[in-house]
């Protein structure tokens, strides 16, 4: 690598190329280029920035002035101003939120200050495409000092210190699990890594994928080292192009390094990595279906045990982690079990990855350590409730989670605090809901899924879950009775006793919470047919205010059902029988006059 | 092979290692219901109806699929396993049709069975508006006939197919409420690689799979099975001939996969299953002809063999041993075709004797 006086660091991720990140790469090159400055300054498209809704992001080094939405047409002011004078445009600069005032420096950023960054460290900061840059940040001296100085027991030892648990979603101890397949005998062995991420609003694994894809993989092979695994699959979903693009560079760089292959390091460990390529299927996330797929049968979950330890993959003892565990694991190798351990609570410890969304300020991925609370999360780093609406709840989890509310706010993450409150850690999604949110129809958006991904493999799951959206349907059509509710909490125990797998046992928790939490809602539905957010059509009304009607008849002449009535320059009505709440008067009134309540 | 001791409600049961909690319990007499799990097939787990309690386990675990281990307390009957039982069976019953009277499995449904010994008239979560199957009847072939309204997808048809027939024809297609049975997608099983040879039929707990030629033939309660060797080829497949007692007739055919003498171990082809209609036919001949002046006259078979003795000697005598010729079966079995190959190079003198297979 050449030296530079200065670096132009462009977001890569996903986010950003579809905001259009690449024009802006490719115009500041040229406009470099132009300029004479192409030998100065360095160019560098790099993973996830975690800020996507502020794309496309351009952060210049050595200053870290951090530039958002930044366009092709930006870049020569940029060029001129910033690269070749010096001079920071003001206008590019993140603008803080309410009391925050304009931030330039990338680590002054509310959304950046308070995070703390393990899994995600080099994710926007190199170059996810050149194995140099992942090795100038102490890239793979994690596998070297384990195959020059540590036994793989040693390994293990020093993942079960650091106390850290699956990042799937599980939570089981990472250390322990690798013990037992450590333990395992067998002739072969496999590891896995888990990147079929599919909860809806989730987005950890794939920019971590795309971001530092090296990580993944030197956390695979000490896996692979500390259980005496010689090959390995990253099973991910073919709606991940990029990810798969990068991963199966980062597999060819690595191999052409000598870390990937036979007799690693010139030692006896060789471990070959594969990738296999999911067709998007959400219950494949689940290990034993997970492990069907790869071995080309349909993606069905099967009964524990045996456990994937003791026969998985072809029946082999094999380990599945997923993407976030394994981009842990370098880190703790290179820094000491204690060091990682020193974060977070007393039974979760170091950092989470969440996926920020929904109806905050800020969305994009966020590492936390544990503990922190979910309302440090949404208010700090998260920017507080879009347009200065009121907060109203977070689904936390995905859709195997719950809805938390307002109260537990201050609660510090944890997979035990989240569990004990009905909802679980999952892979980190983080859904923010203000007032206009209608919680029924969240959670009959949450319970659509799980139903349509149910494998359909046992009853429970697969007949249980579509006659609670059923019921959920009436519900929100204003059809539903007092004993719904019965109906619903019954069948949810149910579907939790009795299901097959974790899709199942968990897809009622978001109907559980939320009429735990927020039954007056569900009641409002059935008792007044009123949906109290207004968010559900069937049961919205829309009305025409006398007082502010100028009688236009411009929303008689859009209505087209024939629903509103009236004279010219006389206030109309909207014959609700008639009515179809298609919306169409509320936008053409001039004077907002309609009212959907 | 020290025994493994266990307690089953409250009974003491000692199992072999290597046992499921069901195969502990069926060996202590104690009964669990089961739906998707067949002893001749894989473990699935599927079906849930099999859950039991087991003491320090937070979760009911599947009796099926649940390896024994020493001093386990298991509870198959427990109100926390009844009301998880009831609830799933009572899920699987929203959309399978309670039409028994008609149904050709009615007597032998096993979901029948289930349901009636927890108590269970009808599903509590059945109500109107009720996602419903409206899938046609599909009976194009003439050995089977599909009514996937009925199929309450226990998957043990596929595992058939995958580890006995070993044709994989069909599996699980689409997800969620959608999911269901099928060959390989936009294809019929007329045109999949679907021998017929009716395993899928035989193990299917319900009524969504049944022979077509056993329809109105007589019910299973009707019928008494007689051990018997199918006469289609050398194999020699162990069959088990269902009559119908009013009526002597057959009425099905079907094998036993726990047979200890069946040397196909309860496997058979299309030709054993379903081709028996021949038995009844009125074409069929069930005594010799002997042809005289150009038309048959029934005879028996002391008469009949001593008219064909008496013409071969005559051949042989007239012509030589090589104006005979033998020609055998691929249905006969090794022993007759050699007793054949004997009578022909050591009674009659001549090695003109070959096989029907070499056609």
């Amino acid at each position: 690598m050449g030296l530079y006086r200065s670096h132009v660091l462009v977001c890569g991720g996903t986010g950003c190329v579809s905001s259009g990140s690449q024009a802006v790469l490719d115009a500041l090159k040229k406009g470099l280029a132009d300029k004479g400055l192409d030998k100065e300054i360095l160019v560098v498209a790099t993973g996830c920035h975690g800020m996507c809704e502020m794309g496309p992001i351009v952060v210049v080094y050595p200053e870290g002035t951090f530039y958002c939405r930044v366009t092709a047409a930006d870049v020569p002011e940029l060029v001129e101003e910033h690269l070749f004078k010096g001079r920071i445009v003001d206008r590019l600069i993140y603008k803080g939120e309410g009391t925050v005032a304009d931030v330039p420096h990338y680590t002054d950023i509310p959304f950046y200050k308070k995070q703390h960054r393990i899994a995600l460290r080099n994710c926007g900061y190199i170059n996810p495409e050149n194995i140099d840059e992942y090795i100038a940040r102490d890239g793979y001296v994690a596998l070297v000092k384990a195959v020059t100085e540590m036994t793989p027991d040693d390994v293990i030892e020093t993942v079960k210190e650091s106390g850290l648990r699956g990042r799937g979603g599980g939570g089981f101890p990472t250390g322990l699990k690798w013990s037992f397949c450590a333990r395992s005998a067998g002739d072969k062995k496999y590891v896995i890594c888990n990147a079929d991420e599919g909860d809806p609003g989730a987005f950890m694994d794939r920019s971590l994928l795309e971001g530092d894809p090296h990580a993944i993989v030197e956390g695979m092979l000490l896996g692979a080292y500390a259980m005496g695994a010689s090959e390995g699959y990253v099973y991910c979903r073919a709606e991940y192009p990029l990810a798969i693009r990068r991963l199966k560079r980062t597999i060819e760089q690595a191999t052409e390094y000598g870390f990937l292959g036979d007799n690693i390091l010139g030692t006896d460990f060789s471990f070959h990595l594969h990738i296999k390529e999911g067709a998007g299927a959400f219950v494949c996330g689940e290990e034993t279906a997970l492990m069907a797929s790869i071995e080309g049968q349909r993606g069905m979950p099967r009964p524990r045990p045996p456990f994937p330890a003791n026969k998985g993959l072809w029946g082999k003892p094999t380990n599945i982690n997923n993407v976030e565990t394994w981009a842990n694991v370098a880190s703790i190798i290179r820094n000491g079990g204690a060091w990682y351990a020193a974060l977070g609570t007393e039974k979760s410890k170091g950092t989470k990855v969440f996926a920020l969304t929904g109806k905050v300020n800020h969305t994009g991925l966020v590492e936390v350590p544990m503990g922190t609370t979910i309302r440090e999360i949404v208010f700090e780093i998260g920017g507080g409730i879009l347009n200065g609406k009121k907060f109203k709840a977070v689904q936390i989890g995905g859709p195997s989670g719950g809805c938390l509310t307002e109260e537990h706010l201050d609660i510090p993450i944890s997979y035990e605090s989240l569990s004990q409150v009905g909802a679980i850690m999952g892979s980190g999604g983080l859904v923010v809901m203000d007032e206009d949110n209608c919680m029924v129809d969240v959670a009959k958006f949450f319970l659509e899924f799980t139903q349509a991904e149910s494998c359909g493999k046992c009853p429970p799951c697969r007949e249980g879950t579509k006659k609670m959206l059923d019921i959920l349907g009436r519900i929100v059509a204003g059809k539903g009775t007092p004993e719904d509710l019965d109906s619903l909490q019954y069948l949810g125990t149910m579907i939790k006793e009795t299901s097959l797998c974790g899709l199942g046992q968990t897809a009622p928790n978001p109907v559980l919470t939320t009429l735990r939490y927020f039954r007056d809602e569900y009641e409002a539905h059935i008792n007044e047919k009123r949906c109290p957010a207004g968010a559900c059509v069937e049961l919205a009304r829309y009305v025409i205010d006398a007082k502010k009607c100028i009688g236009c008849t411009k929303c008689a002449k859009v209505c087209p059902v024939g629903a509103i009535s009236g004279t010219v320059k006389q206030p109309h009505v909207i014959d609700q029988d008639k009515c179809i709440k298609c919306g169409a008067c509320a936008e053409a009134c001039p004077v907002k006059a309609i009212d959907r309540r | 092979m020290q025994g493994i001791d266990l307690t089953i409600n409250g009974k003491k049961v000692v199992a072999e290692p290597g046992m499921t909690i069901l195969q502990a319990a069926r060996k202590a007499g104690i009964h669990i219901p089961t739906l998707c799990e067949h002893p001749a097939l894989p473990v699935a787990g599927a079906c849930r109806v099999c859950l039991v309690e087991v003491e320090k386990n937070p979760k009911l675990l599947t009796a099926c699929s649940s390896p024994v281990a020493p001093g386990m307390v298991i509870h198959t009957h427990s109100p926390r396993v009844l009301e998880a039982r009831k609830a799933v069976v009572e899920l699987i019953l929203i959309r399978h049709p309670l039409d028994c009277f008609s149904c050709p499995s009615n007597g032998k449904c096993e979901l029948q069975e289930v349901a009636y010994e927890l108590g269970i008239r009808d599903s509590s979560f059945k109500e109107e508006g009720d996602t419903c199957n409206s899938y046609a009847l599909e009976d194009a072939n003439p050995f089977y006939v599909r009514d996937m309204n009925k199929c309450i997808l226990c998957g043990r048809c596929i595992r058939a197919c995958d580890s006995l027939a070993r044709y994989h024809a069909i599996d699980f297609q689409n997800r969620g409420i959608k999911a269901m049975v099928q060959p390989p997608v936009g294809r019929d099983l007329e045109h999949s690689d679907c021998t017929f040879c009716g395993q899928c039929v035989q193990l299917c707990p319900v009524g969504a799979l049944s022979e077509k030629a056993s329809a109105g033939q007589g019910r299973p309660w009707e019928l008494e099975s007689v051990k018997s060797t199918c006469s289609y080829c050398g194999v020699g497949c162990e069959l088990n001939i269902q009559v119908n007692r009013k009526t002597g007739r057959i009425a099905n055919v079907t094998t036993d996969y726990q047979s200890p003498t069946g040397i196909n171990e309860g496997r058979c082809c299309v030709k054993g299953r379903f081709a028996w209609q021949y038995v009844h036919s009125e074409d069929r001949l069930t005594r010799p002809l002997i042809k005289e002046n150009g038309s048959f006259r029934e005879a028996g078979w002391a008469e009949a063999l001593s008219v064909i003795a008496g013409r071969m000697n005559a051949i042989k005598e007239d012509f030589g041993s090589d104006a005979v010729g033998f020609f055998s079966s691929a249905r006969c079995t090794n022993e007759e075709n050699f007793l054949l190959q004997r009578l022909s190079r050591e009674v009659m003198g001549t090695n003109n004797v070959d096989h029907c297979a070499h056609l």
